[in-house]
């Protein structure tokens, strides 16, 4: 019987009777000494643990029993100050000037005023779409306070606290809000999608989830370029925040566990702030939060008050170090918050929540005021400061706003450019045709909004 | 006791056109040094230097060690890639340039998308292995939403993911059924912004790997795994690129052109030999080697000059690379004119591929014979 070779075959394995290397297929080649031990495996006699290289370190037992969920207690959230500003963990100590507070306080604010002003232009029509962030400021800013500018930031969408804090000025978010000529983007996205190189800030896309797997290569990225010119690459970590909604997304198991697998230092930022869009928790998953899983991928994990501005700071230093130690390994932050506003200007949330609820949040625990309360007592801040700061964020964001208003949208060109490196032949056709389709129709286009009209597309 | 004989994966024993394509003796690989080293597309010192025999699967570790070599932010990555890969691409690698660079992810084809643009987005050149081409689809929105848009959603900020390269055995085998024959480069070519390439040989998937792995656009690098070991002729030992979105004209005619890629094109070769020996006619057949974007210019000046058209892949007909390249003929002006018959597409039923079945689903010779003698006779 002729026996036909089949690609993918070691030779050895050649014959009738073997096929494909079907996906699971393990095909034992040549031993692979180089990553066990040969005498490592065996199931040894009278062992208590079991040897099965699933789980090594797994004792025996005589009992059938089921873990049960409900029998680990819910992981415990870190505070350092109290809804009321006071210090609560005795170790605690601000490590940051009075300014430096200040200075978070103010971004806390600046987020939190532009989220008025634009949630408001957005329903008077003029920029097409707005998400708010409110009730998570202090995670956004404090977990970005603690990060060194190079490290690498991946957002979902709820993070202008991190912007701000990294450095965007009211300029920078109005002009990506307007998508005008001088918005990064070009113009192509859809507002909020902000991103900075500078700021070392990666740009937002809508998928949910599809950036926390970027957040392990990039770690993975920044480890191996450390490893490769230690004097000119210093130590770096990604950081990826997420919602806990985007936490169901496989993305978001494939990123931990590869993260785990390949030692990349990386922190992962959960904001659980108890819904996606209408969805509530309870709804989204029945384990212990997102901080739960977290020890599941072999990830050391911790669970903060996201309204406390100093915990999550903390809990974010503390991080940083441990993902740069012995060679790199990702750590997990849920922090848990609630959110204030609506979803999206698309969204209104007392279709599906109480507005009441909302209110008890606003009032009882919010993380501007809690971080304000801190302030007062320590005498660096009083109203008259706030009045002061308030209404000065209040007038360089309606500065830049008008500014931005006011600036050309992008050249119609834009369009057609960064698809690939250099435009392809086709896509220069296609510029082509849209020329001359304007040219011949002039009165169906206005293109005057744009920077340099049709004359842009030669 | 001789063992029954598989029903599918054979020749009927009078075929004159379904014969096994020999490889050895094909002329679209080069069996000698002096065949190989004569592509005017190879750089002057690469055919001035030596050549060496190797399959595809070898001339693509060739390509794979090179760019290891050459570059260190360059990483290779996938299911199984560490010990040498399923189908033996990575073979030594991980030896070689160490397990840093050279390793297994968990089995999550999203998560080694991911990862890979993550890793790319910072500098890297990581080329992924998707082991399967028909167990992309898990990977499918980090690749269209993420990689494909990624240069353009951060506009002056300049970011990309150019250095990403993803490999991917394709292709029917004879045997892999639903899930280890699919070929869906059509549904990459319907994404802007990424490249889709599809070598045919060992020499050609070097220089296209290479290419790939410099080029600073993401590249899905479609390997017909049925050549991995068939497919063997002389391949420089030198580092060279082919050029990406170049079509290759393997052998110029007058009546007809066929437009191919990847594995087909040696069938197309056969059918055509036969029909010129029987009908006396001359068909030019081209490789289009990058599906996307592809190369119009080289396959409307053939079908201008010849006014006869078929495309063959082994992908499904409908929506396939066929149908944008028969679109594209009838839509250039200055082709339509000079077309004497309907361009003809030649490709996979409208089906999944079936275990026993493939043979009748994949365009064979005879078809693409029976499809010469039509579209000459229209």
């Amino acid at each position: 019987m002729k026996i036909r070779r089949f690609p993918g075959l070691a030779p050895s394995l050649r014959g009738p009777s073997l096929l494909l290397p079907s996906r699971g297929t393990a095909i034992a080649f040549t031993p692979l000494a180089t990553h066990r031990l040969a005498g490592s495996l065996s199931q040894r006699p009278d062992s208590k643990y079991v040897q099965f290289p699933g789980a090594v370190k797994s004792a025996f037992t005589n009992a059938l029993s089921f873990e049960q969920p409900a029998s680990h207690e819910a992981m415990p959230t870190y505070r350092a100050v109290d809804q009321n500003g006071h210090v609560v963990d005795s170790s605690f100590k601000p490590d940051l000037s009075d300014e430096e507070v200040i200075k978070l306080y103010r971004h806390m604010l600046l987020v939190s005023i532009m989220d008025i002003i634009m949630f408001d232009s957005q329903r008077q029509g003029r920029i097409s779409f707005y998400m708010v962030s409110a009730g998570e400021e202090a995670v956004t800013v404090g977990s970005a306070s603690a990060l060194a500018k190079e490290d690498v930031v991946f957002c979902q969408y709820r993070e202008q606290g991190v912007f701000a804090q990294r450095g965007f000025t009211p300029r920078d978010f109005m002009n990506q809000l307007f998508a005008n000529k001088k918005d990064p983007g070009k113009g192509r996205n859809m507002p909020v999608h902000y991103g900075s190189r500078e700021l070392n800030i990666h740009t937002i896309s809508s998928p949910l989830a599809t950036q926390i797997p970027h957040a392990s290569g990039a770690a993975y990225a920044l480890k191996m370029q450390h490893l490769h010119n230690p004097s000119s690459v210093p130590p770096r970590v990604a950081v990826v925040y997420f919602g806990e909604g985007a936490a169901s997304e496989g993305d978001f198991h494939a990123a931990l566990n590869i993260a785990a697998t390949r030692s990349c230092p990386v922190i992962f930022i959960c904001r659980n702030n108890g819904y996606s869009i209408s969805t509530p928790v309870l709804e989204q998953y029945r384990g212990d939060g997102i901080a739960s899983r977290g020890v599941g991928y072999g990830i050391e994990t911790v669970r903060v008050d996201g309204n406390d501005i100093w915990a999550i700071r903390e809990a974010t230093k503390r991080a940083r170090e441990m993902a740069l130690q012995d060679g790199g390994r990702p750590v997990l932050i849920e922090a848990l918050t609630y959110r204030v506003g609506h979803h999206s200007t698309s969204d209104d949330s007392f279709a599906y929540r109480a507005r009441v609820e909302v209110e008890e949040w606003k009032r009882r625990d919010n993380p501007i005021s809690r971080l304000r309360k801190w302030m007062e007592a320590k005498g660096i801040w009083d109203e008259a400061k706030e009045k002061e700061a308030r209404e000065g964020i209040r007038r360089d964001l309606l500065k830049a706003f008008q500014e931005a208003e006011k600036e050309k949208k992008p050249p119609i060109r834009t369009m057609f450019e960064d698809v690939y490196e250099e435009l392809t032949p086709e896509i220069k056709g296609q510029m082509a045709e849209l020329r001359d389709l304007i040219e011949r129709y002039p009165d169906e286009y206005d293109v005057n909004d744009f920077d340099g009209g049709k004359d842009s597309l030669k | 006791m001789t063992l029954p004989r598989r029903g599918y994966s054979t020749h009927p024993p009078n075929a004159k056109l379904n014969l096994p394509v020999d490889y050895s003796t094909t002329p679209l690989l080069a069996h000698s040094s002096q065949a190989a080293l004569h592509n005017p597309e190879l750089p002057l010192d690469v055919r001035d230097g030596a050549t060496k025999r190797m399959n595809l699967f070898q001339a693509i570790n060739d390509a794979l060690s090179l760019a290891l070599a050459e570059d260190e932010s360059v990483l290779l990555f996938g299911e199984d890639v560490a010990f040498g890969g399923v189908f033996r691409c990575s073979m030594k690698l991980a030896e070689m340039y160490g397990g840093d660079r050279v390793f297994n992810t968990p089995l999550s084809e999203q998560g080694i998308m991911g990862f890979a643009i993550g890793a790319a987005a910072e500098g890297m050149r990581p080329v992924a292995e998707i082991q399967f081409a028909d167990y992309v689809f898990p990977a499918f929105d980090q690749m269209v939403n993420e990689a494909a848009k990624f240069r353009y959603r951060d506009g002056t900020c300049g970011r990309h993911v150019g250095g990403l390269t993803v490999r991917m055995p394709c292709g029917a085998v004879g045997h892999g059924a639903l899930y280890h024959s699919q070929s869906p480069e059509a549904l990459f070519t319907h994404v802007p912004g990424w490249r889709v390439v599809m070598p045919r040989s060992p020499l050609q998937a070097k220089g296209l790997l290479l290419a790939a792995i410099r080029s600073n656009d993401p590249v899905v690098f479609m390997e017909p795994k049925v050549l991995y070991r068939a497919a063997v002729e002389q391949v420089p030992v030198a580092p060279y690129e082919l050029p990406l979105s170049k079509a290759e004209v393997l052998k110029e005619g007058k009546d007809l052109t066929i437009v191919s890629y990847g594995q087909p094109l040696y069938l197309c070769l056969n059918a055509i030999r036969q029909a010129e020996q029987d009908l006396g006619i001359s068909a030019e057949l081209i490789d289009l080697r990058t599906i996307y974007p592809w190369d119009r210019k080289t396959v409307l000046r053939s079908v201008q000059k010849t006014g006869r058209c078929i495309v063959v892949h082994e992908s499904m007909v409908n929506a396939g690379v066929g149908a944008e390249v028969a679109a594209a003929i009838q839509e250039d002006a200055s082709t339509f004119v000079r077309l004497e018959a309907p361009v003809l597409r030649l490709a996979g039923w409208s089906i999944p591929t079936p275990l026993v079945f493939e043979k009748f689903n994949i365009p064979d010779v005879a078809r693409i014979y029976d499809g010469i003698k039509k579209i000459l006779n229209y």
